[in-house]
């Protein structure tokens, strides 16, 4: 049967899913993709270019910084560890133990998450505590669970997992011949790394890491168990706009809301991108 | 010799990962100054609010994994029978929830669906519960679909359906009788995975002023001390288990299983 005479109760069957779809996530967002480009008085750039406003790119910036420390501190913990684990020649046993771990922990994100390390970083937290008894204050060292480098160390829960469960095939993919190759032909270890161990792992790596970069950029339920809403990271900026219309324009919140879809799309495509050529080598 | 470095890597990892966990469950046992005791926990599952932000973040969760897998299940499988070349998009516009931040989605929904607009879902309490549920089957969709055309990939559908068709069943009866149980195990795998994402849901549930369990939790870290700790560690031993059960189920083969078992 062809394609172009089916008979039309045939496209019946995937009404209703288009129908919700439609309804639930795709109309809302060319909504708020049309008000981004909206005033009561027609059409205009000016949302678009209200996003420079210091206020506002300044909560993108730091977003932005955010993620990118917290996807760089998880891609090279998770890589370790990754390596670690399939590499390092670890029990069998312990290398599935942490692979089920990570299952969990890169899941347990959000108010939980910020409870937890409270309990272990906060101003009383268990480490925190301890290092004071040994004479070292953390707090006092400028240190805070609340602040920029503390939020990082907090994604690292679930970053640091993401990482692993998601490099861990590439490193599989690494075949054993390729480094007796290297080895045979007078290489050292540090030769097969730099010739062709990293160029071969470097598509996947830079992958995952914007991956994890589109992973913090989105988080926000930690953030504010952890800083209330004190911590003006565009999602926490976007949720206040929505609960009260802090900008003093209504339209500006869609153009808060594309700017964020918008870093999503690229960086996900780039990892997309990115994926489909790192897999050239995991045939 | 060689294995000192994976194993100082893998100790530092397990560090960083267990000692937050040992905190929080070292500082739920202290509400009671000098000694150790379960008060803390006593205290979450003795409050009403507990009570009822949790039964109704139940009810929404368990809405939404019906809601999804009614949806998910007849288009993916109907995809499969008669519009293989419909799946692409398909598929595409089920990734889609992993590039919008939920409070994108919220927004959107608040906006489309507020009190002005052509369907004020959010001017009723009825309306407003309903576009949670909505909200939670979107988010889910990534993985349910991808569970549930996972598990269709593993069964023979076109004999199945030509078969029950030959029997006299209708479309609706293939779907309920012969395709759901078939596919059970992915779908409760996608299920568990659905609980745990809706569970603990905060901007959705926060921005529609629902009474759900993810802004009573932040509103428990902002008014107690040791009651945080005590959630934390029962959300973690949760979604573990939930995990657990999600990959039993993702590697059970078709036909088989607990339920089967539990009947005999």
């Amino acid at each position: 049967m062809n394609a172009s005479f089916r008979p039309l109760w045939t496209w019946a069957g995937v009404v209703p899913w288009f129908g919700f779809t439609f309804l639930f996530l795709i109309a809302p967002l060319f909504y708020l993709i049309a008000g981004a480009f909206q005033s009561p008085e027609g059409l205009t750039l000016a949302n678009m270019a209200g996003l420079a406003a210091p206020e506002i790119a300044s909560a993108f910036w730091l977003s932005i910084r955010l993620s990118l420390a917290s996807a760089a501190v998880g891609t090279v913990a998770g890589l370790l560890l990754a390596h670690a684990l399939v590499l390092g020649g670890l029990p069998v046993g312990l290398r599935r133990a942490v692979t089920a771990f990570s299952g969990v922990a890169s899941n347990f994100a959000g108010v939980p998450l910020a409870f937890a390390f409270i309990a272990t970083l906060g101003r009383l937290g268990l480490v925190t505590m301890a290092l004071k008894a040994l004479g070292l204050n953390i707090y006092g060292l400028g240190f805070s669970l609340f602040s920029f480098w503390g939020l990082a160390l907090t994604y690292l829960y679930f970053q640091m997992p993401l990482m692993l469960l998601v490099i861990t095939p590439a490193l599989e993919g690494l075949k054993p011949e390729w480094r007796e190759a290297a080895e045979s032909l007078g290489a050292s270890p540090w030769d097969y790394w730099a010739r062709v161990g990293a160029p071969v792992l470097a598509p996947s790596v830079l992958g995952c890491f914007l991956l994890l970069f589109a992973n913090a950029f989105g988080t926000l339920a930690t953030v504010i168990a952890l800083t209330g809403s004190n911590f003006s990271v565009v999602p926490i900026l976007l949720f206040q706009q929505i609960r009260g219309n802090v900008l003093y324009n209504p339209n500006l919140g869609y153009a808060l809301a594309l700017g964020m879809v918008l870093i999503m799309v690229v960086s996900n495509l780039l990892y997309l991108g990115l994926r489909a050529r790192a897999e050239r080598w995991q045939k | 010799m060689k294995r000192i470095l994976p194993w100082t890597v893998v100790t530092l990892a397990g560090l960083y990962f267990l000692v937050p966990l040992y905190a929080a469950f070292q500082f739920s046992l202290q509400m009671r100054r000098g000694e150790i005791t379960l008060d803390a926990y006593r205290a979450v599952f003795q409050s009403d609010v507990f009570l009822n932000a949790l039964g109704f973040s139940l009810t929404a969760s368990v809405a939404a994994i019906l809601f999804g897998a009614g949806l998910v299940v007849p288009t993916a499988w109907w995809v499969r029978l008669r519009l293989p070349r419909l799946r692409p998009v398909i598929e595409f516009i089920s990734l889609l929830p992993l590039i919008i931040p939920s409070v994108v989605l919220v927004f959107g929904h608040i906006r489309m669906f507020g009190s002005s607009s052509w369907l004020p879902l959010t001017t009723s309490d009825l309306g407003t519960n309903f576009l949670l549920i909505a909200g939670y089957v979107v988010l889910s969709l990534p993985y349910m679909f991808r569970a549930v055309d996972n598990g269709l990939a593993a069964i023979d559908i076109r004999t199945l359906t030509e078969a029950a068709e030959s029997l006299g069943a209708s479309r609706l009866r293939v779907v309920l009788w012969v395709i759901f149980p078939n596919i059970r195990a992915a779908i409760v795998s996608g299920a568990f995975l659905t609980f745990s994402i809706c569970l603990g849901e905060f901007a959705i549930a926060s921005l529609l002023n629902r009474p759900a369990f993810g802004p009573y939790m932040v509103q428990l870290g902002q008014d107690r001390a040791y009651e945080p700790a005590a959630l934390a560690i029962m959300s973690f031993a949760l979604t573990w288990v939930l995990m657990a059960l999600m990959q039993a189920f993702a590697h059970m083969k078709p036909g088989s299983g607990l339920f089967r078992k539990a009947v005999k």
